[in-house]
């Protein structure tokens, strides 16, 4: 593998670690856009595989990254691009808890919250809109998807659970 | 831990303490990490007092970055330095990137057979179906505020629709959206 596929995963996952506003779910429909639209480094329906095993491994969900660089570039890949994912956002953070204390309480940090906010549900509904389309590509898909999106507003069934369902899909073909 | 009155913090962690803290953390947290973080900062270890935490999480939901990252580097700092906050992120994310690396090994060795081909399809949907159930909780208390929610489509538009790439969009939308909340809002 070649140092420049290093570099253009350390750039691409900087970005969308400063760009993350909401989390890891807010930056998912650029970091497809990057990696499977410009970058051509997987299809879409790998990039979504990819998506859902990051969801059903433990921790905060953005072991996506790590998931990408493992399989643009192996182990330096996936390092370099969950690095660059955690690092920027990190610093600013740092940097910030210096500072908070003086703007904590200014009125106009109650309006960049307020004004963020909702740019952050337009980008995590994007993103869902994406994973959706690219998902759901027969009714049967789609009708896990629905079922999932009702069980996980209306019980309060763990998420593993949910995802019992979608693996079911394919060992059903086992029978 | 000796008994103690429900105000009365812990004496200070070590960077061990941190490290070993948001491991379990990592560890334990799945989709709902914020939680588990709160029981184990506030309740569990008494590292925080539930106002102290809550201010922390202010700041990291004020900056971009998974919130539950963000929060591990300011508990660190505010600890032990810039070696707690390593110590805490760390903690955090090393368990996990290793159990996805082994899932990502099983997943290449086994992706061309079609049976694990479907069952991927099927997670993929069921992906879906959580992240726009997610979405739907989000963008429920919107609802009440009017500017607020025309703000969320036009985002929603300019990446789902448009496919605009999100470095301009933010340049643009993010600052006009804190004019919008400014105006509509105050």
């Amino acid at each position: 593998m070649s140092l420049s596929v290093l570099v253009t995963l350390a750039v691409i996952f900087a970005e969308l670690s400063l760009l993350a506003f909401g989390g890891a779910n807010a930056v998912v429909s650029e970091m497809q856009r990057r990696v499977v639209d410009i970058q051509h480094w997987m299809s879409a329906t790998d990039f979504i595989a990819l998506y859902a095993l990051a969801q059903t491994a433990p921790g905060p969900n953005l072991m996506i990254a790590t998931l990408i660089g493992w399989r643009v570039a192996s182990l330096p890949g996936a390092i370099v691009a969950q690095v660059a994912l955690i690092l920027p956002s990190s610093l600013l953070t740092a940097a910030t808890v210096a500072i908070w204390g003086r703007f904590r309480d200014a009125p106009w940090r109650r309006f960049v919250q307020a004004g963020i906010g909702p740019v952050t549900v337009g980008l995590i509904a994007a993103g869902a809109a994406l994973i959706a389309r690219t998902a759901a590509t027969d009714w049967i898909l789609a009708a896990i998807a629905a079922v999932v999106t009702v069980l996980h507003l209306r019980t309060r069934l763990h998420p593993l659970w949910l995802f019992a369902i979608g693996a079911l899909y394919g060992l059903v073909g086992l029978v | 831990m000796a008994p103690s009155g429900d105000d009365e913090a812990a004496p200070a962690p070590s960077i061990g303490d941190l490290f070993n803290a948001f491991l379990g953390i990592g560890l334990m947290g799945f989709g709902g990490v914020l939680a588990i973080a709160r029981q184990m900062l506030v309740e569990t270890r008494r590292w925080l007092t539930p106002a102290e935490f809550a201010d922390l999480l202010a700041l990291c939901q004020f900056l971009p970055g998974g919130n539950i990252m963000n929060l591990s580097v300011a508990v660190g700092l505010r600890f032990r330095g810039w070696r707690g906050a390593l110590a805490a992120i760390v903690g955090l994310v090393a368990a996990p990137c290793a159990i996805v690396v082994g899932l990502a090994i099983l997943y290449d060795r086994f992706f061309q057979n079609p049976i694990v081909a479907k069952v991927f399809a099927g997670l993929g949907a069921a992906a879906a179906g959580l992240l726009i159930a997610v979405s739907i909780k989000l963008a429920a208390p919107l609802r009440t505020r009017p500017s607020a929610a025309v703000m969320a489509l036009i985002c929603f538009a300019a990446v789902a629709v448009f496919r605009f790439p999100l470095l301009p969009t933010m340049l643009v939308l993010a600052p006009a959206s804190v004019l919008v909340a400014r105006r509509f809002e105050a």
